[in-house]
Formats: structure tokens, sequence, C-alpha cells
């Protein structure tokens, strides 16, 4: 049952209280590129959640047993080769560079895979694949993942790593959707000339991180609220 | 309207701010002319990717290097340096200029831009520290008595500013088209 509660935890934090956009600032350019039109963004927020839990469960993989302090492929190969078994590998170094090949080369294989296999899929949303590869938002979960994975005593399984992809992706598709129907009706306003554009987006974006803010504690009080359930 | 992640990220204060803008620079100066040292070799349909991970062997050398010399300063910027690797003012500066021109051309490319960098990432980070605790660079410039505005070094202060500081260029910019 705490499994449970860890994993809600996880999900509303990369949802809701920590999001991705309105709180750790990643995938900015697309957040205010493709917010134009709310069926746009819904589609981008779609692919993003796509490619972010694909690339987190590759991502998990390799740095579980390869790049973690202490992995056992590395540990097992310098045993073999004769090194010292109270030496802890670590290849973490390693991580960026890999991180990098794993979100482009899952970026290509969705792409090919949604292109054979769902062709008007691939129609509505094929346009925004290219561009997620330089999203940070999935290099960041990447980077979270990994930081869950440094400290030998608390290890996050792949169920942790794969409710904070999968969630940060919807909190993801939460914001640029609101964005975008917002900007649909700002389009009727009357607003000053110099801020029209990328100025009143902003503006929108920083009302709207205000309003998330009123998230922080949500976590704690479902705990709670679960705990008592429980009794 | 490039690189806008560390932008709005690292601009709390003045100190990470100029921290992220020298990493930054580091890393677009030396991809840039490693790209430039390599252009002939370079396939069209690869140079993205070679381009990313030239890029990413940089930020790996940066972080190292920060981690090493500011080890509070770079646990304090967390995941921004490695995010470097998708800024995408470093990718569109090795695409238009390095890939197409000799060493130094690419390298003092790279400098400018970096120096442009870094002024937008000070003028952000100034409006956001100065209001937000009344200090700058750690030094106190606002009498005590300044309420702190607390929203300010927190997330949507940054939307904020940057949101306002663009609306006012726009403006000036307009004012001295009018003019002319």
């Amino acid at each position: 049952m705490d499994t449970f509660i860890t994993l809600i935890q996880i999900a509303v934090g990369a949802a809701l209280i920590n999001n991705f956009v309105l709180h750790y600032f990643v995938g900015i350019c697309p957040f205010l590129g493709v917010s134009r039109r709310l069926g746009t963004a819904f589609g981008m927020g779609c692919a993003v959640t796509f490619v972010i839990s694909v690339a987190a469960v590759l991502s998990w993989t390799f740095t579980y047993y390869i790049l973690r302090p202490g992995a056992p492929l590395p540990q097992w190969v310098w045993q073999t080769l004769g090194g010292s078994s109270a030496t802890t590998v670590d290849l973490s170094v390693l991580s960026y560079i890999m991180y990098i090949f794993v979100i482009a080369a899952s970026v290509q294989f969705v792409e090919m895979y949604v292109r054979r296999f769902f062709p008007p899929l691939y129609k509505s949303f094929g346009v925004f694949l290219p561009l997620i590869t330089t999203n940070c938002a999935i290099l960041f979960a990447c980077l979270e993942i990994m930081k869950h994975l440094q400290d030998p005593t608390k290890l996050w399984g792949l169920h942790e790593a794969l409710t904070l992809a999968v969630f940060g992706g919807v909190g993801f598709t939460i914001a640029i959707s609101m964005m975008a129907a917002i900007r649909e009706e700002l389009e009727m306003c009357d607003v000053p000339r110099p801020l029209r554009g990328a100025g009143i987006g902003l503006i929108t974006a920083g009302i709207m991180a205000m309003a998330f803010m009123g998230f922080t504690g949500v976590d704690k009080g479902i705990e709670n609220t679960l705990n008592l359930l429980m009794k | 309207m490039l690189g806008m992640c560390p932008t709005l990220a690292v601009t709390g204060g003045m100190k990470p701010a100029m921290t992220m803008a020298a990493a930054t620079a580091f890393v677009l100066i030396s991809a840039n002319i490693m790209i430039s040292l390599i252009r002939g070799l370079l396939r069209p349909h690869l140079r993205i990717l070679v381009f990313t991970l030239t890029i990413a062997t940089f930020v790996t050398i940066a972080d190292r290097l920060l981690a090493a010399y500011l080890y509070q300063m770079s646990k304090e910027l967390g995941p921004y340096v490695p995010l470097i690797i998708v800024n995408c003012l470093i990718i569109s500066r090795c695409e238009i200029c390095a890939s197409k021109q000799g060493v130094v051309t690419a390298a003092s490319d790279a400098v400018g831009m970096s120096l442009g960098f870094a002024l937008a990432l000070a003028s952000l980070a100034t409006v956001r520290e100065v209001l937000g605790t009344g200090t700058w660079f750690g030094l106190a410039v606002l009498p005590q008595s300044w309420p702190n505005w607390g929203i300010m070094v927190l997330p949507p202060g940054a939307f904020l500013t940057l949101g306002l500081l663009l609306g006012l260029a726009e403006w000036v910019g307009q004012k001295r088209r009018s003019g002319v």
C-alpha cells in the first residue's frame, strides 16, 4: 500500500505541484510556440507524453544497469577483467551523451512506428515529432530519474520512473492546453500593442504559475487522507 | 526568443545567472570551434546528431568543472547545467554559422552570442533580485525597509518579468521607429 501512496505522490507532484512548465520552466519553447490553437496544443501534449514515457523506460533501464554508481553490468565487466571487487565502477559521467542518444533514437523509433501503424495519428502529430528531440522536458525527466538512481539505499523502480514521466507529460498537456484556450480568447481582446505576441503570453503564463502555486501541499493532504481511509 | 528554459530558471539572482552565462559561453564557444573544424566531414542527415553529441561532451566537461570548483553553485543550478545541451541557441548557432564558416568567424560569432545571452540574463536577474530580495550580487542596494517581493524570485516572477521586459523593449522600438 505504501508503494501506491508513493506513486500517487509522485504523480500529483509531477503533474500539478511541480509542473514541468510552470515550476521547472522546461518545455517553454513549444509551450509558447505551439499554443495558438487548442487542437494542435493538445496534440503536442499527447506527443510529448508519449515520447517522454518511452524515453523514461529506456533511460531508466540504461541508468539502472549501466550508468549508475555500482551498476551491475560494468561491475561485472570490471571484475571479469580482474579488477578488485571493492571498487565501485561509476559511469555516470557518460549519462548526458547516453540520454541524448536515447532521446534521439526513441523519437525516431516512435515516428517510424506511428507512421507505419497509425497513419491518421501520424498525420495529426507527425509534424511535432522532430521538434520534440530538442524539447528540454524529456531530457529533464531523464535527469530526474537519474537523480533518484544515485543513492544505492533508495533506488527508484521502473514503476516510479514511469509514473513520473507519464504524469510529467500529463502536466505538460494540462498547461499547454490551458494556455492555448486562454490564447484563443485573447485574440478577441484589445491587448496593448507592445505586449502582443510573446509578451502577453509570458504574463499569462506567470499568472497561471501563481495559480499552480496553490497546489503546494496537496500531496501531503492526499497522503493523510489515504492513510485515514486505510485505517 | 531562443534558449528560454535557463533564461527563466536561473535568473532568481545575479550569481547563478552569471555562472550559467559563463557555462553556456564555454559550451557555445568550444562547440562552435569544434564544429567549424570538422565541418568538411559532416554529412547532411547526421549533422544534428553530431551537433548534439559535441555539445553534450562539452556540457559534461563544464558540469564536472563546476562540480569540482563551485560545488555549492553546481548544486543550486541542479538540472539546468545539463539542460544546456538542448538550449536551442547553441544548436542554431552550430547550424547557421559554425557548419559553414571558418574557425575565426565561428569563434567570434560564438563570443558575440554569449555576450548577448549574458546581457539578457543579467537584465532579467537584476530586476528579479533587486525587487525580490533588495540585493544585487548579494550586496544590499535597497533600504532595509524594502518589503521583499517574494513572488519575484519564485517561478511566476520569472514569467512576469520577462513578459514585461519584452513589452518594454518592443515599446521603445516602436517609439524609435515612429520618431524616425
